[in-house]
């Protein structure tokens, strides 16, 4: 098959590709959109194995058969609250595979060269695939492809290693608190300079070993980077590494040539990097102050907060719902980690049924990804219309009777807005303390992620349901009637 | 303890302190009670009610000073009644001790003791005795009722086979129990009403009341609101500005309604002559305020006058006293709030506690001593409210000016970075092969694109956007195949690696997605 049509596909690939992103900006045109995503990765997948350059069709497709496999169990099997794990994970091993692929092409070069220097003619002739490619270009175009492949290695490797800690926290395996070595980042500095060090070592011709210590130091500065950002500061962190999992694959698909992947690289990269925006945005806080972990210091002492946390039993709640007319519930990774949204959704099926408007608000950093709580509801059934983002709701709670809040705390923080010496000033909150009363589903009296005393807890309005979210609601919901 | 109600000697005064139903519950308390014959029937109760409830009648108010040991007035004491009060006797009534302070003076020196019904703090634990209050809220209601009366048009706006007639337009000036009952009545009578008061922060309830907040664009926020829910004397600019706001109004206006009242001060003069001419022949003003002197520069005391053009001005003072029936059940209940506090042990013996915070606030001369004015409640009144931040409405020239200004911001914006991004890629293209360069312009062209495209996803879809993305972003896949086939052993290995971790990625990132994409559902 000529090489043509191998481009023809990637085109068609790209179009998909840009169509299957463009596709969710709605609900029903989504559900469209992924199926352009899988046709366009089966027809990219397909060219290749056809077009020029690629050999060994026996071991590639039972590598794939066998991946997909994997790939089909887990996500079959992947709870919805485990989403942010899994999607840190598969940015690991898009990592990784970029790592690999980089001394594939590193590999492939030392050889090529070798066999150029030697001068085989026959050697030469007899290549195939990425090495003729690699045979062909110039003495500027290995340089760059130097660059690129080191580029694409450096990318990967803190992808992987990053996404492997996120992970790790995510899922709970590793303590969630941010954690430094001594020196902090002191010592991302260091290594990155010693990337670049050895990026102009490898460049001069330093050989292969360069390439393999800048991997293990990009590996350390995946490392420590993620350990050193605490749990709350996740969907941020988790929306940087799929950027940084697309510039991976921009970078390797410049160091072979291929726009395809170029273009899907740049996509990905792109995306990431506007969805760490606007979780940034969401947080009031910049992306570096992200990065560098943890919350800022206070500027000074904390607003006092005087009275007292009021607790109300089953039957108060009960009664009050009973009551109310309009409510708003505020879900948070407490519900997550309680498994509480079907109890919530049949809460709000009861209450709806009743004649009641029962509306969501969701913070976008709720959860620890984001969308995390939209997708949660989703699969407990709430219809994603009477989901509300934050500038749609946020103007109602005064008008509104009852409002829940369910497993979150520093979404709702009123010193956010009432506390210039709160290290969220600024950052913008759900007003729940605005409606008329306010029911705070909680395990205890702790503080939140950010172990921020939350001034919300002792409003004369807001009374406090203590237990665990799921075994509370589930108590709640033969009560209402 | 025996607590008695004389008959009001205050001209034209028809409330009464007692009502049947509260010495019922006076009863409860274990006092006994007894009012002056005639006492309540000027608001409806007759003697024989009393009497029934077990209340005992007694022909004279001299009769009534001696054999009661609590007296409860509506009224502050006249001389004669003051004269008559003895050593240890407790007397509950309106008493305006800062107005009255020599007959404080005679009245201490006599051994009496004063509870205020005025002086009750403004906390929330008293509203129940907050005479004032309630009151206030009869005064508003009659106000309206009273301008209604003097009124030649209907309130709402009808169309009729007969022809149309407009709603009537009503303002509000104070929004404090009074106004705010006012603009309560009139909404409800189908009237267009706008109010002012002169806290910022008072909007809310107005707006929640129906009526229009009549807003002051002024830059010096003072706080109006510094004396326990009162108002604050105002700064001469501030009052220009008003002045100027309801010279706009007035040519509007079919009905002015005005409440506004400063603590130890006259009342301001708010609604000028000027203000009056320009209202419309037929239009009422009713002036709250006109026992203090009067809001309205016309106001006389006590009558209804009607200007040169035809405005009528209603000038009463005694609007609670016009609706003796219920201001009597209110007023008396708040009495028998106040009672319910002095008697905490419910055993008909008065205990006058001193250290409550309430009790000592009301009291303005106890055991021969003048204990007025009160030291400063422990509870502040009413929290300081926090200076709202006021959203300027600009005036359609500034708002042009503005989006002029944000529009050649982002030009310049986006300008500059298209120069700074164009000569970093010219550079580039200086140094790097033609090969890299082709690749350079798919690769920022790709890059557009995705911000392009990603700004318009939807927030409730990010998660299945990292999924997906995830699953594209194995399309580095490709990388992997196109290297599997050539050469070494070691290359093949690590190739084949990568086609499994891709593979997995992008089996599990789309699968995930449907399965997510599935669950949003509509209802």
């Amino acid at each position: 098959m000529e090489y043509g049509f191998t481009t023809a596909a990637y085109v068609v690939s790209a179009v998909l590709f840009i169509l299957s992103l463009g596709g969710l900006s709605g609900q029903e045109s989504a559900k469209r959109a992924v199926w352009y995503g899988i046709f366009g990765m089966g027809l990219a997948v397909a060219a290749t194995l056809i077009g020029p350059g690629s050999g060994n069709w026996f071991v590639s497709l039972v590598m794939i058969a066998i991946g997909g496999g994997i790939g089909w169990n887990v996500a079959q099997r992947v709870q919805m609250t485990e989403m942010p794990q899994l999607v840190a994970a598969m940015h690991s091993l898009v990592g990784l595979a970029a790592v690999f692929i980089g001394f594939n092409a590193e590999i492939e070069m030392v050889r090529v060269a070798a066999m150029q220097a030697a001068s085989e003619p026959m050697g030469l002739e007899a290549l195939t695939g990425f090495a003729l490619k690699v045979a062909e270009k110039t003495a500027t175009e290995i340089n760059i492809l130097k660059i690129e492949v080191f580029l694409g290695v450096f990318i990967g490797a803190v992808t992987f290693t990053g996404s492997v800690v996120a992970y790790g926290k995510l899922a709970g395996k590793v303590d969630g608190k941010a954690k430094k070595l001594p020196g902090g980042h002191l010592l991302n500095a260091a290594a990155a300079i010693g990337s670049v060090l050895l990026m102009v070592m490898y460049f001069q011709g330093a050989g292969s070993w360069t390439l393999i210590a800048m991997t293990l130091l990009a590996f350390f500065i995946g490392y420590h980077l993620i350990m050193g950002i605490g749990g709350a500061d996740m969907p941020v962190v988790v929306s940087m590494l799929n950027s940084y999992s697309g510039w991976a694959a921009a970078a390797i698909g410049f160091s072979l040539s291929n726009d395809l992947l170029i273009v899907v690289g740049a996509l990905v990269g792109s995306s990431g990097a506007i969805l760490s925006y606007i979780m940034c945005k969401a947080m009031n806080r910049s992306f570096i102050s992200v990065i560098l972990g943890g919350f800022g210091g206070t500027t000074g002492p904390a607003m006092e907060v005087s009275g007292e946390q009021i607790a109300i039993d089953t039957e108060g709640v009960a009664a009050a719902l009973n009551d109310a007319d309009s409510i708003i519930i505020i879900p948070g990774y407490g519900m997550a980690v309680a498994q509480a949204q079907q109890s919530v959704s049949e809460l709000t099926r009861k209450l709806r049924a009743k004649g009641k408007t029962v509306r969501f608000a969701i913070h976008p950093v709720a959860g620890r990804l984001p969308g995390h709580m939209n997708v949660l509801l989703a699969e407990a059934k709430v219809p994603y219309d009477i989901v509300l983002e934050m500038d749609e709701i946020n103007e109602d709670f005064p008008t509104t009777d009852v409002a829940i809040v369910i497993g979150s705390n520093d979404i709702v923080n009123p010193a956010a807005q009432e506390d210039p010496n709160s290290p969220i000033a600024g950052m913008p909150v759900l007003e729940c303390w605005k409606a008329k009363q306010v029911f705070v589903s909680k395990r205890g009296q702790g503080t939140g992620y950010s172990g921020i005393e939350n001034p919300l807890f002792y409003k004369e309005n807001t009374r406090m349901f203590y237990g665990d979210a799921k075994k509370s609601l589930d108590a709640l919901l033969p009560m209402i009637d | 303890m025996k607590i008695g109600a004389p008959k009001e000697i205050f001209e034209g005064e028809n409330r009464v302190a007692m009502t049947p139903d509260s010495a019922t519950q006076l009863i409860k308390l274990g006092h006994t009670c007894v009012i002056e014959s005639g006492a309540g029937a000027k608001a409806g109760f007759s003697d024989a009610t009393y009497e029934k409830a077990g209340v005992e009648v007694v022909k004279t108010a001299k009769a009534l000073f001696d054999a009661a040991d609590v007296v409860v007035k509506v009224r502050g004491p006249e001389a004669t009644e003051a004269k008559l009060l003895k050593s240890g006797q407790t007397l509950i009534s309106f008493f305006w001790p800062a107005q009255n302070a020599e007959l404080l003076d005679q009245i201490a020196k006599q051994g009496a003791t004063v509870v205020a019904m005025d002086m009750v703090p403004r906390i929330s634990r008293a509203q129940k005795m907050d005479a004032l209050s309630s009151m206030a809220n009869i005064a508003g209601y009659r106000a309206v009722m009273e301008a209604g009366n003097n009124f030649g048009r209907f309130f709402t706006g009808q169309v009729t086979a007969a022809g149309k007639v407009p709603p009537a337009k009503v303002l509000i000036v104070g929004a404090g129990v009074a106004g705010l009952a006012a603009i309560g009545t009139a909404t409800s009578l189908g009237a267009i009403v706008y109010a002012f008061d002169v806290r910022p922060e008072v909007s809310e309830q107005i707006e929640s009341m129906g009526a229009n907040f009549v807003f002051l664009d002024f830059e010096d926020k003072q706080d109006g609101a510094a004396t326990g829910g009162y108002a604050a004397p105002s700064s001469p600019e501030f009052r220009e500005k008003q002045l100027a706001k309801f010279r706009e109004l007035a040519p509007e206006m079919d009905i002015v309604i005005t409440t506004a009242l400063i603590p130890g001060r006259p009342a301001p003069k708010l609604w000028t002559e000027d203000m009056v001419h320009m209202m419309k022949p037929g239009s009422v003003i009713v002036d709250l305020a006109a026992e203090r002197g009067g809001n309205c520069d016309l106001t006389v005391m006590d009558q209804k006058i009607v200007s040169e053009n035809g405005v009528t001005v209603v000038g009463y003072t005694d609007f609670p006293s016009r609706m003796a029936a219920q201001a009597s059940t209110l007023y008396s209940t708040n009495i028998r709030h106040m009672l319910t506090d002095l008697t905490p042990k419910k055993d008909g013996v008065i205990d006058h506690n001193m250290g409550d915070d309430v009790i000592r606030g009301a009291t303005v001369t106890h055991e021969g001593a003048v204990t007025y004015p009160p030291p400063p409640p422990k509870i502040a009144a009413i929290a300081a409210a926090k200076p709202k931040e006021k959203v300027k409405e600009l005036t359609p020239e500034e708002r042009r000016a503005k989006e002029t200004a944000e529009f050649k911001q982002q030009t310049r914006n986006q300008v500059g970075l298209l120069v700074g991004g164009g000569a970093l890629i010219l550079l580039a293209g200086l140094f790097a092969p033609a090969s890299f360069m082709q690749h350079f312009i798919v690769f920022v062209l790709a890059c557009f694109v995705g911000f392009q495209v990603i700004w318009n996803v939807s927030h409730s879809l990010h998660t299945p956007l990292m999924a997906i993305t995830n699953a594209i972003s194995s399309i580095i896949i490709l990388g992997a195949l196109m290297q599997i086939g050539s050469g070494s052993f070691l290359v093949i290995l690590l190739g084949a690696a990568s086609v499994l971790m891709a593979g997995i990625n992008i089996f599990g990132g789309f699968m995930v997605t449907r399965r997510m994409l599935a669950m949003f559902q509509k209802s």
